[in-house]
């Protein structure tokens, strides 16, 4: 489903390289978990992924479903099946969360050549989707994110996310800022989402979210580089150990 | 006819300026001689220029020729019927004889009685009052417009220009009496190109009263419209004004206010859509003579092109402690071909207030169009999305649906076109 290749990637305006070939590969089904320390590149990685235009990709390709990426804006992104929680999703004051959510799912669905969503069942999924994740629906009549705690951003980045069905969910840091009981919400939002053809990248610091979401594979990012590649029990290994001792071996 | 001659070599426009008012009182069956003695003034004194302070982003003197004025343009149609803007609007034609009144609580006399031009609202104006000046010398048409107190009307008075092809006088002047409850739309819609056109309208609000007063300003490309509203706000009155420029060539948009009694308090919002070939000014005074009163003062201007103007002057008199007033002014530039001018003024004489203003300009914000984009949201969308937001923000805090209703669909319109 994803094919990072040899990705080469700087920030366009300083010039700075953040990612040095980083290889990866995540099958349809799979969640896939990216740790790494601060700084190692890994919300460069979700970035990229979905189009962000402040980093330039010098070398090195991403294929999705076979076919590179790399020239499709984050719009087009998104209508083919791609979706990043951010790590801080932003407040945008005058925009209507429910003009925004409707905004979007018809986009998507234009873009795919899908007739637009009739009111009546337009409501009905947010209204149910909202009630999976706990989500009063009377925020939902708020700006978009505007007035939300750290906790119900991060559900309504889930609620976004199950309303637009993605095909490729990347999960920047989504337990950062949160305490147990959201954590395990936004977790089973997650897990209610696994299906045979949806891939999750999960990118965090620490294995607690693993706990929630068990991962097929993690991925050790570090100096924009992927230096180990295992199953869900290197999350604990690294959770013991730290990261010195994978990164000691790498060197 | 009068002899005065220019103390200065007048411009081209200048010129053909004061001859159009000088045939226009030629040809009104009635001399009357305080017109006369504006056109007068104006024949010696012209425009004013970027020398005068009031005048200094927005050069009439040179600004009127390259707009132009010289009412080629054929006389408006009465073909396209306009719709009042609000659902329940009552049109009132300034000037026009009228023995129908449009509501209950309501009064409307044709008058006759032109704006007093001799002294300046503005203190940075000349000698005298420009607008007013104008106003008087092309002979505006007056209309007095009395809501009673203790009422409220059961629908919006929005008042219009007679359609004129080189342009509309208008004097509305307004009293609503105390504790009453008022909506007055202003219309100025499009005539035709190369017309001049002056509204002045001087409000009363009583003790206790409360006005929604409504600019919807939507003159064509090639016109110039100059306009100015007065108010005086009685004890505990309220006002809220709006004001939407989404039109003309060239336009002032003055408003001048006076706290006339205690725990008077002014929220004024306004958005000005700019493109390609306008200048838009909008110069605003809020005098604040009483103790406890407060402003609060918001514009939102999106640039496409063209030249916006603010001059905002909160002025507190030194008997008017614990005044509490704010001016704001965002631009949100969309290109290089635009600009505005902000000029924030605060001029406080009394020691126990709280002002401030603040100018802000900037383009669309990378982050949130990333956002919106990557939930699937085209860029033009996503970029019309958030124009929309920055200027809805401003509208929605009028709080009353339908005005919200009627001004949102004014504003898409303009950004569906231009945006």
């Amino acid at each position: 489903m994803l094919e990072i290749k040899n990705l080469h990637a700087r920030v366009a305006e300083t010039g700075t390289e953040i990612l040095r070939g980083v290889d990866l590969t995540v099958k349809p089904g799979e969640i896939a978990a990216i740790m790494g320390p601060n700084g190692s590149g890994k919300s460069t990685l979700s970035y990229i992924i979905s189009g962000r235009e402040d980093y330039e990709v010098t070398e090195g390709d991403i294929l999705y479903n076979g076919e590179s990426i790399l020239e499709m804006d984050p719009a087009e992104r998104a209508a083919a099946g791609v979706f990043l929680a951010f790590q801080y999703p932003l407040e945008i004051p005058g925009v209507a969360t429910m003009t925004f959510l409707r905004t979007a799912l018809n986009s998507q669905r234009k873009a795919r050549g899908e007739a637009e969503l009739t009111t009546p069942e337009f409501m009905r999924r947010v209204k149910d989707a909202a009630g999976e994740l706990k989500i009063d629906f009377n925020m939902l009549k708020r700006p978009l994110n505007v007035g939300f705690s750290g906790g119900e951003k991060k559900r309504a980045e889930i609620l976004q996310m199950s309303l637009l069905e993605p095909k490729l969910c990347v999960m920047d840091e989504t337990d950062s800022g949160l305490d147990i009981d959201a954590l395990r919400i936004v977790a089973d939002g997650v897990n209610a989402l696994r299906a045979p053809e949806r891939a999750f990248l999960v990118i965090t610091h620490y294995q607690r979210l693993l706990e929630h979401i068990v991962p097929d594979t993690v991925h050790v990012l570090y100096k924009g580089r992927i230096i180990r590649t295992g199953g869900k029990e290197l999350a604990l290994e690294l959770e013991a150990n730290g990261y010195a001792d994978v990164i000691g071996e790498a060197a | 006819m009068s002899v005065t001659a220019p103390s200065r070599a007048f411009s081209q426009a200048e010129q053909s300026l004061v001859d159009r008012a000088a045939a226009a009182l030629m040809r009104s069956a009635a001399g009357n001689s305080e017109r006369q003695n504006a056109l007068s003034m104006l024949k010696q004194e012209g425009l004013p220029s970027r020398r005068t302070e009031a005048w200094h982003y927005t050069d009439l003197r040179n600004l009127l020729g390259r707009v132009g004025s010289a009412g080629t343009g054929a006389p408006a149609g009465d073909a396209d019927i306009l719709a009042p803007l609000l659902p329940n609007g009552h049109v009132v034609e300034i000037g026009a004889a009228t023995d129908v009144n449009p509501l209950a609580g309501v009064t409307v006399q044709q008058v006759d009685k032109l704006p007093e031009w001799k002294t300046a609202l503005n203190h940075l104006d000349r000698e005298f009052d420009t607008i007013r000046l104008l106003s008087v010398a092309f002979g505006a048409k007056a209309t007095k417009i009395d809501v009673a107190a203790g009422e409220t009307p059961g629908g919006s008075i929005e008042l219009r220009a007679e359609p004129s092809a080189s342009g509309s006088h208008t004097y509305a002047i307004c009293d609503v009496g105390d504790e009453a409850k008022a909506v007055f739309v202003e219309r100025l819609s499009a005539t035709s190109a190369g017309s001049l056109a002056t509204s002045v309208a001087d409000l009363k609000i009583g003790d206790g009263a409360e006005v929604l007063w409504i600019v919807d300003q939507e003159k064509g490309a090639g016109e110039t419209h100059l306009s100015q509203f007065n108010v005086t706000l009685g004890k505990d009155a309220k006002l809220l004004l709006f004001v939407l420029n989404a039109g003309g060539g060239l336009v002032r948009s003055e408003v001048h206010a006076i706290t006339e009694g205690e725990g008077a308090e002014i929220r004024i919002r306004g958005v000005n859509l700019l493109k390609e070939g306008q200048h838009v000014d909008v110069t605003t005074t809020l005098n604040h003579l009483v103790p406890n009163t407060t402003a609060t003062e918001t514009f939102r201007n999106v640039v496409t092109g063209g030249q916006g103007v603010f001059q905002g002057m909160i002025r507190v008199s030194q008997d008017a402690q614990k005044t509490d007033a704010k001016m704001a002014c965002n631009s949100l530039l969309l290109s290089d071909d635009g600009g505005f001018s902000a000029k924030p003024e605060l001029e406080i004489f009394a020691d126990d207030v709280q002002c401030g203003h603040g100018a802000t300009a900037g383009e669309i914000d990378a982050d949130h169009l990333f956002y919106l984009m990557s939930r699937g949201i085209p860029e033009r969308q996503a970029r019309a999305l958030l124009v929309r937001a920055f200027v809805d923000e401003v509208v929605e805090e009028i709080d009353d649906e339908p005005v919200v209703e009627a001004l949102e669909a004014r504003i898409d319109r303009w950004l569906e076109a231009h945006g």
